[in-house]
Formats: C-alpha cells, sequence, structure tokens
C-alpha cells in the first residue's frame, strides 16, 4: 500500500463519525491543508488505478481533491 | 560581566498583600506579612550573620550566629525563624550578640580543617566569611580535642566532591535534597558530636542521589564541591544563558576563569527554575569542548570517499551549487531540509527562512515532528493556539495534577522538583501510564490513583474520563455555557455507553471504579491540572488524545487561570520555538497557513521573494519522496534522524537514495554517515539568541565564549543563501529577531533589549501583553471560544500477536538525553552506559531470561539486541528501553505507524518479542 493511501485512510477511521458527506469534506480539507502537492497527485494516480485500496471514505474524499 | 553573586536575604519571600512595618537598626521597612526578621533586614540592606540559613530554603535555627535581639522580648532570638510583627524594633549588632556569635564561630572552627589558603573554596566560603563577620579573632578551645578533621572524602559522584571533614552539619544539603530536589537522598546520620550528613548511609554515587547539584549549591563551605573547581580554580565571571537540554529551560550563569568554562550554577532570577537544575544542564556540559566536536567544514562527492576538510568558502559554495543543480535537474521541490529544536529561534528562522525563499518550496519541517506535533494540532482545533497553557509556577496552584504520558523526574526534573513540592503540600496526583513511573510513589509522593492502562489506549481513557464528568453531572456548565462551542454534539459522543469505563475496561486493562474514582477526583478536587509528554503524542491517536484532553479540561472548568490548563512538557530546549518560527511546511512562523494570501504577502514584501502557497513534505514524507526519486537533497540542520526516526532501516535507505545530504552539526553523528556535506555548528554556549521553553517563555542565550567553528551558524545559512542567488546578509542575531518580531503578531513586543530588561518573556508579547503572558485563555480562547472536538477510539493497526506477543513503548532516562549526542560524552555515562530492556520478571521468566541477560528484541520491521533488566514496575506484556546509544539503534525496530494528523512516529506501541540471543548464555 502506498504511503499516501495507508495516511488517508488512517484520517478517514477519525472522521468516520461525522457521517460521508460532512467526513468527506473534511478529510479533503485535511488533505489540502497538510499534504504537499506531488502526494495529492500520487494520492489521484492511486484512486485511479487501486480505488479498492482505499476506504470509502477516503476514497469520497479523494474525489473532491480533484475538483477546486 | 564578572562573577555574579547573587544576594541570598536568607528565608524565601512571602508573598502576600497584606505587610508589616518594623525597624531594623534604626531604619525602618515594610515587607510581607510572614517574613523572617532576616529577610526584613536583608531587605533594608543589613545582613544578619548566618550559616544554616539561606533564602532557597525555609529557615531551620540550628546555627545560632544570627542571634538578635528585639524590644521587649527577652533573650536573643534567631532572626531566620522570627516573623516580623508589626511595629517590631530590632538590633542586629549589640556587645551582647557581638559575644555570643564569636562564641559560635569558636565551636565551629575549632572542629574545622583551617587550610584556607589551600581550600577549593578560598573566596567562596561562608564559614571564612562568617568569621569575619562576626569579628573571630581567636579559638580558645585549641585544636586538639575530639574533632572530624580525619573524615573521609567521597569522590565516588563523577561531578562534585563530599569533603566530610569540613562539613559543620548545618544541613543546607539535606534540606536542599528534600525542599528543593524533593529526593529526600541525604539526611544526618548519629546525633550529637556523631551527627554526620549521609547520602543513605552509602557513597553518594550508590545512593538516591539524582545529581542536581542543589546540596553543593547550598553548601555554605567546601564540603560539597564541584569537582570542576576542585581542579580549575575559582571561576571569575559570569554570563547568564539558557540550558539546551529539555523544554523546561533553566537559566544558568555559566561562571568562567579566562576563557575557560568552570561550571554551571542555576540562576535564582530564571523564571523557568527559580534557582534549581537537574544532573544535565548543572554538570554535563562537557560535551561543548569535547575533542570529538568537527571544527572545519568538510565535503566528499560520495558517502562511500574519505571526508576532506574545506574552508567556508568553499563549503558553502559547494552546498549552494549541488543544490541549485539539483533543482535546475529534478525541479524547485526537489530539494528541503530539517530545522533544529536545539538550535536558538534565530537560528531555526534563517533556516526556514532559506528554505521558503531561497529554495522556493515549502519543504521544511522540524525534529517537533517526531515528538509534539500532535500537540500543535490539538491545542489549535481546540483552543486556538499551539502551545501549552500555563507557566511552570501555576503548578504550585494547583490542587489535582493529572500527569499523562509522561515522566518527569526523568525527562523534565526541575519541572517535577517543582510539581513534587506541591505534592508535598497536599495536592492530589492522578498518573495515566502503562509503567509506574518515580511519581507513582517516592519519598512523600503518592499517586492517588494509577490508570496503569495498556499501551495504545490513550483516547479509550481519556473519553471514559469525560463520560464520567458528564453522566454523573460533574461539567462545569458556568464555563462551557459562557466559553465553549459545540458542547451538545460532543455531550451526545461522549455519554455513549461504549466510551464508559466498564466498556473500555478489557480494552485499557484499567478496572472501571478507579477510571471513575479519578474522574470524580479531578472534576470536584479544586484547580485540575494536566501535564503530558510524547506517551499522548507518540501515538497514531496522537492528536486525538490531544483533543481529548483539552475536552476534559474545558468539560471540567480548568483553563484560564493559575493552577490548571493543558501542559505539554516539551522534550528539546527549543521545540516550542522551533514551531513558533514557522518550520512546519504548512505554515509560516507564528502558525500562519502558507496558503493564506494576505499573511504571505507580509511574508514576501519583507523578504523580496515569491513564496509557495501550497504546503511542503513532512519529514517522513520527505523519506517516502527520496526512495521514489522526486526529492533529491536535504539539508538537516542539528538532528540525527538516523538514530532518531521511526523504522531505521527505511530511514536509511532514503538518506542513501538522495544525492546530496549537508549535515550541520557539533559531531559526526549517524545521519553524517549518509552525508556528503559536514557543516560543524555551535554548542549552546557560543550561540547568541533565543530559545522558547515548554511555558512559551523566551530566554537568552548568550554566548558564553566565540564561535569555535569561527562562524554563527546564522551566519553559515544566509551566506548559502546568499550563495544561492537570494539576497540575506544579518549584522546580528538580535537583528534577526526584530525581524521577527515584525513578522509574527504573538512577538511584536519582542526585542534582544525587552529580554535584557525583563529576564524572559512569554508570548504573546505584544501591545496587549508588553511584559508577556504567563497564563493562556484567560478571559477567552485564542480562537473565541473553544471547541469541543469529538475523539473517537480508534486503536493502533500494530497489535501484539503470537509471534510478536509483548509491546515496546520507548522514552528517557534522567541523565541521558535524546539520541546521547551530547550526554554520552559527558561523564553522565557514569549512570547509563547502555541502553537497557526494561521487562516484567513473569514475562522473563517464561523466556528464560536472568537480570543482565543479552537478549534480541525483534519486531515486524527490524531487531536490535541489548541487556535486561528485570522490573516490576513494568506491566506483565510491556517492556521499555531507551533510544541514547546508537549501538542499540533502538528505533530499528519501531514501525512506520504515525499520528494520523500530523505524521507523528507511534514510538510508543510496537509489536515485539525478546529471546535470549544465544541459548548458551542462559546458563
Amino acid at each position: 500500500m502506498s504511503p499516501q493511501v495507508r495516511m488517508i485512510n488512517d484520517i478517514a477511521v477519525q472522521f468516520r463519525h461525522q457521517g460521508l458527506d460532512t467526513a468527506a469534506a473534511a478529510i479533503a480539507e485535511h488533505v489540502r491543508a497538510f499534504w504537499d502537492p506531488r502526494m495529492r497527485a500520487e494520492l489521484l494516480r492511486r484512486v485511479d488505478a487501486e480505488p479498492e485500496s482505499l476506504d470509502p471514505l477516503a476514497l469520497a474524499a479523494a474525489l473532491l481533491l480533484t475538483s477546486p | 560581566m564578572s562573577l555574579l553573586k547573587e544576594p541570598d536575604l536568607g528565608t524565601p519571600a512571602r508573598p502576600g498583600p497584606a505587610t508589616v512595618s518594623i525597624e531594623v537598626d534604626g531604619l525602618p521597612v515594610t515587607v510581607p506579612e510572614g517574613t523572617s526578621v532576616m529577610r526584613a533586614a536583608a531587605l533594608c540592606g543589613i545582613d544578619v550573620p548566618k550559616l544554616c540559613a539561606t533564602d532557597s530554603l525555609e529557615a531551620f535555627g540550628s546555627c545560632r550566629l544570627c542571634l538578635v535581639e528585639i524590644d521587649g522580648r527577652r533573650g536573643t532570638p534567631a532572626s531566620c525563624t522570627t516573623p516580623v510583627t508589626d511595629g517590631m524594633r530590632v538590633r542586629t549588632q549589640t556587645p551582647k550578640l557581638e559575644k555570643l556569635r564569636q562564641g559560635v564561630m569558636e565551636l565551629y572552627i575549632s572542629d574545622h580543617p583551617l587550610d584556607c589558603l589551600t581550600c577549593s573554596a578560598n573566596g567562596d566560603c561562608e564559614l571564612q566569611d562568617m568569621s569575619g563577620a562576626v569579628g573571630l579573632r581567636q579559638v580558645r578551645y585549641g585544636y586538639d580535642g575530639a574533632n572530624h578533621r580525619d573524615e573521609k572524602t567521597d569522590t565516588s559522584n563523577p561531578y562534585f566532591d563530599f569533603e566530610a571533614s569540613k562539613c559543620i552539619s548545618c544541613s543546607r544539603c539535606v534540606r536542599a535534597c528534600g525542599e528543593v530536589q524533593g529526593t529526600f537522598a541525604l539526611t544526618i546520620e548519629g546525633r550529637g558530636f556523631e551527627s554526620k550528613v549521609s547520602a543513605g548511609g552509602t557513597d553518594f554515587m550508590s545512593s538516591e542521589c539524582v545529581s542536581c547539584g542543589a546540596c553543593v549549591q547550598a553548601c555554605p563551605t567546601a564540603t560539597l564541591q564541584e569537582k570542576s573547581v576542585i581542579q580549575l580554580g575559582m571561576p571569575s565571571r559570569s554570563v547568564i544563558t539558557t540550558c539546551a537540554y529539555c523544554g523546561v529551560g533553566c537559566s544558568f550563569k555559566a561562571e568562567l576563569r579566562g576563557a575557560e568554562l568552570v561550571r554551571m550554577v542555576p540562576y535564582k532570577d530564571g523564571g523557568a527554575n527559580e534557582g534549581h537544575s537537574c544532573v544535565k544542564g548543572r554538570f554535563a556540559f562537557g560535551y561543548a569542548t569535547h575533542p570529538d566536536r568537527v571544527l572545519t567544514p568538510m565535503v566528499r562527492a560520495r558517502i562511500t570517499d574519505e571526508w576532506q576538510p574545506v574552508d567556508w568558502d568553499t563549503a558553502i559554495a559547494f552546498t549552494a551549487a549541488k543544490l541549485r543543480d539539483i533543482q535546475t535537474r529534478h525541479g524547485v521541490a526537489a530539494i528541503g531540509g530539517i530545522t533544529s529544536s536545539r538550535t536558538t529561534n534565530e537560528e531555526v528562522y534563517v533556516v526556514q527562512k532559506m528554505i521558503r525563499a531561497a529554495f522556493g518550496n515549502n519543504n521544511v519541517d522540524t525534529c517537533a515532528r517526531v515528538c509534539h506535533s500532535p500537540t500543535g494540532y490539538g491545542l489549535k482545533q481546540t483552543f486556538g493556539t499551539s502551545a501549552g497553557t500555563q507557566d511552570f509556577r501555576s503548578v504550585a496552584e494547583s490542587d489535582v495534577i493529572m500527569v499523562i504520558g509522561a515522566n518527569p523526574t526523568d525527562g523534565h526534573p526541575v519541572f517535577a522538583s517543582r510539581m513534587k513540592r506541591r505534592l508535598r503540600e497536599g495536592a492530589q496526583l492522578i498518573v495515566i501510564d502503562p509503567r509506574r513511573i518515580d511519581l507513582v510513589r517516592s519519598p512523600h509522593i503518592e499517586a492517588r490513583h494509577h490508570l496503569q492502562l495498556a499501551p495504545g489506549t490513550n483516547v479509550a481513557i481519556v473519553n471514559a474520563l469525560a463520560h464520567v464528568v458528564l453522566t454523573e453531572g460533574l461539567v462545569d456548565r458556568t464555563f462551557v455555557d459562557e466559553r465553549c462551542e459545540d458542547f451538545d454534539d460532543w455531550a451526545e459522543f461522549i455519554a455513549c455507553a461504549e466510551n464508559s469505563p466498564e466498556a473500555v475496561e478489557e480494552l485499557t486493562g484499567v478496572p472501571a471504579e478507579e477510571v471513575r474514582a479519578a474522574a470524580r477526583l479531578f472534576a470536584t478536587g479544586g484547580n485540575g491540572a494536566i501535564y503530558y509528554g510524547l506517551g499522548v503524542t507518540e501515538h497514531s491517536q496522537g492528536s486525538t488524545m490531544v483533543m481529548g484532553m483539552a475536552n476534559l479540561a474545558m468539560a471540567t472548568g480548568n483553563i484560564g487561570r493559575e493552577g490548571v490548563g493543558v501542559n505539554p512538557l516539551r522534550g528539546q530546549n527549543n521545540v516550542q520555538g522551533s514551531c513558533d518560527m514557522g518550520s512546519f511546511p504548512h505554515e509560516l512562523p507564528g502558525y500562519r497557513h502558507v496558503s493564506d494570501d494576505v499573511v504571505r504577502g507580509v511574508f514576501e514584501n519583507m523578504w523580496g521573494s515569491t513564496l509557495q502557497a501550497e504546503p511542503g513534505l513532512r519529514i517522513p514524507n520527505m523519506f517516502d519522496a527520496a526512495i521514489d526519486g522526486s526529492f533529491r537533497a536535504l539539508y538537516v540542520q542539528g538532528e540525527d534522524i538516523a538514530q532518531s526516526d521511526p523504522n531505521i532501516k527505511h530511514v536509511h535507505a532514503a538518506l542513501a537514495a538522495l544525492e546530496l545530504v549537508v549535515v550541520q552539526d557539533l559531531f559526526l553523528n549517524e545521519t553524517a554517515k549518509f552525508a556528503h556535506v559536514f557543516l560543524p555548528g555551535t554548542s549552546f554556549l557560543e550561540k547568541d539568541g533565543t530559545f522558547t521553553n515548554a511555558e512559551r517563555r523566551i530566554n537568552r542565550v548568550r554566548p558564553v565564549m566565540a564561535p569555535k567553528t569561527g562562524k554563527h551558524e546564522w551566519q553559515i545559512v544566509a551566506e548559502i543563501a546568499q550563495a544561492m542567488g537570494y539576497p540575506m546578509h544579518y549584522d546580528s542575531s538580535s537583528q534577526i529577531m526584530d525581524e521577527i518580531a515584525a513578522l509574527t503578531p504573538t512577538f511584536a513586543g519582542v526585542s534582544f533589549e525587552k529580554l535584557d530588561k525583563l529576564g524572559s518573556v512569554q508570548w504573546p508579547c505584544n501591545d496587549n501583553a508588553p511584559e508577556g503572558t504567563p497564563i493562556m485563555h484567560r478571559d477567552g480562547f485564542v480562537r473565541g471560544r473553544g471547541r469541543f472536538v469529538q475523539t473517537p477510539f480508534v486503536p493502533t493497526r500494530e497489535r501484539s500477536t503470537r509471534k510478536y506477543p509483548l509491546i515496546l513503548t520507548t522514552g528517557r532516562i534522567l541523565s541521558q538525553y535524546n539520541v546521547g549526542a551530547q550526554t554520552r560524552r559527558t561523564a553522565n555515562v557514569a549512570w547509563h552506559p547502555e541502553d537497557v530492556l526494561e521487562i516484567h520478571p513473569h514475562d522473563a521468566e517464561v523466556r528464560g531470561i536472568r537480570d543482565g541477560d543479552e537478549v534480541m528484541l525483534t519486531s515486524r520491521v527490524g531487531a536490535t539486541s541489548l541487556r535486561a533488566v528485570l522490573a516490576d514496575r513494568m506491566p506483565v506484556g510491556v517492556v521499555y528501553t531507551t533510544f541514547h546509544h546508537p549501538v542499540t539503534g533502538a528505533n530499528v525496530v519501531t514501525t512506520e505507524n504515525s499520528d494520523w494528523a500530523t505524521n507523528c512516529p507511534e514510538y510508543k506501541v510496537t509489536a515485539v518479542q525478546v529471546g535470549l540471543t544465544s541459548p548458551a548464555m542462559a546458563g
């Protein structure tokens, strides 16, 4: 598992109690605030290549990163 | 300055609003109620002769030298034990007093070696001074009677001698050991003429003594004397500076004889330590002049080549050219750097500035990443500021002290002494830690509750504590309603049965009733203060736990006044400062996000450079990027990442993959084995700048000597930036602080001039608080309202299994510090020459391990061997070691798991197995 996938999955579990939409937005905000752009780009490559490796909540958050 | 001899007013101050006016030798003086006659006299400039009294200790009244006459009172009371009363008229010098004092001194001197000319304390001996003060001219009793002049000298301690023949049994050392240090290692043995100071019936080295030096400082003769003074002679000048070890930030007088540092004496006016010290700050400074220090820059093309010493210009040009070349080939973001929490604010500031402005990216991180980054995240989310809430002094007002994941007597000993003093006065203690740390039970201290939880279950415990507070109606609703937000959502979450002590009992291993009792005590016992350490932060839920503690403090109304708060105990001397100075990849100085256009614009204007609006790489991300090839060069200042960071194999692979590693340090450390450039650094004795301690206190670090390398570290950094084409020049460290103050709102009022005038200030220091802010969030939280955050417990993925059935947790020991680079180069190795593995006797027995056996410690990522020590302070199933020695390399076994929010490594939970290195050794 790539470090980016491992990290966003770890983040996702912490936000799970908030419900899908709120949590996905919060995770995406967290990633935008703290991750270097190349890490975000690598995450998005993983989303395309191996979406099954992402926690569903992490996947929802990652998809938000593709939009502004 | 010439040798600073601090005034000694004889007895401690008695703060309080009520005052009393008296007359001493005809001079009027008004003092706080409860002040001693001796101190009142000293405050109006009259020194009453004394031997057993000193203002760091309570009055004892044994030496019979400080006698005075008081109008209307019979006899000659001791001025140290006599409190002032209104209208009192005191006479300190009369023929009667003179005769009495001379008689007392005659008795002392008749049993004292009169070797003043060759005595190591000559010129700094209170017995000598008092002989003069009382006008002693003869000793009628002769010197041939029974005496103690043949008593043996105890030289066992590496730093000081105990010359018993010179002891006057004043008990100052014994009282200092108890009152100031709280160790109670010393006692007076025997009675009458046979009474003598004893280190528990053994020599000092074998005793409970922790070598804090309080006894040496208190001794009025040469009985307890630093070996360095005995060897080098009395110092003749002092420089006031700040210790470079832990985050307590003790102030010291560096006392020199010519250019040679003779000793470090804790400074009574030091805001953090108020005259106290520990073995490291007091004695372990020899590393600064150790022959291992590298003083000349060195370069090499490949890490398999020999180092080539070069001059500074060559080293700087080489470094700058290599960095630019890598950026040309691999992009602007292919390089980055790590700042050091051992360097000054000014040094950190210029490194992050070089990275942001000259490198052109935000790839800057600091070693705080691997210790307290969850503190920054968690406290900012809840309180709005990335720092602890109190000053150390505040603990004196605490009624219930909760220590979580910290071992203050080893890690922050000077603060621990303050805490222990308060506990002896009656404050209650709750310890939350897998280990039975010393605080749980030590002389005159016993924790009311020790929640001996399983490693990795902090969040479950803090939620359970909060659950009890909420469900038993112990919430401070007034505080919550007036000052906090999001309480209702949090209350709904925390009230869930899954957070109850009963529900988490099996998981945490802590009996539910014990959790309930601790919660009730914390919520109802008066001022409740939380102190915590890396046993909180270095977990995969470190940030969650910090927020959980903040929730608990808010729910119980324990924020915003003396004696309460949430207080991180910082590991290194300038962890707080390195974070304040903008070392995190997403934050500019003052914790402002790089994406904030307005803030970035201010920096761009001042720095004359375009700054990136995107966060850069954190340290673990740098390692990953090095391995994937997108990160090619690393500048490391004052950190030994090859020893201190987790999963060493991974770190080594990352370092080996880099094209350029630049190490700026005192010694050729483990990281330097992977370096192409070595830039020698300056020790704290050579630095000119500031450190910010765990209580946000900005302390001056003054140069005791010129840089042995010929350059300050900030000069080197500025010259590299310039060689890379970015104009960066400073004339002094003070000028750098002025720039910091101009750019950082919480530092707006800070300058070297102000620090020199006030001694220190605690940030925020600005127009609203021109002399600093000891207690945060008094009238409101920095973020407006304190925010309750839901903190569900998510277990770590690291689990014990049949193959790895034990959990390893790591930490520090009193005599060593961090990776040991400094303390291993001092006599402190006498106490801790190697890392050992502490293991419960039961776990040892089932593995056939005996005390002292060499064992193999194995985890999923690596293995190392070390000596086992059987210790019942460990719970069954948990083992412990330190990471002070590279030969052990304890981090070879720690994993890549890290805090979800900050990537702070999970040093505290590693599943391991332990077995004898070789069965043959078991015999």
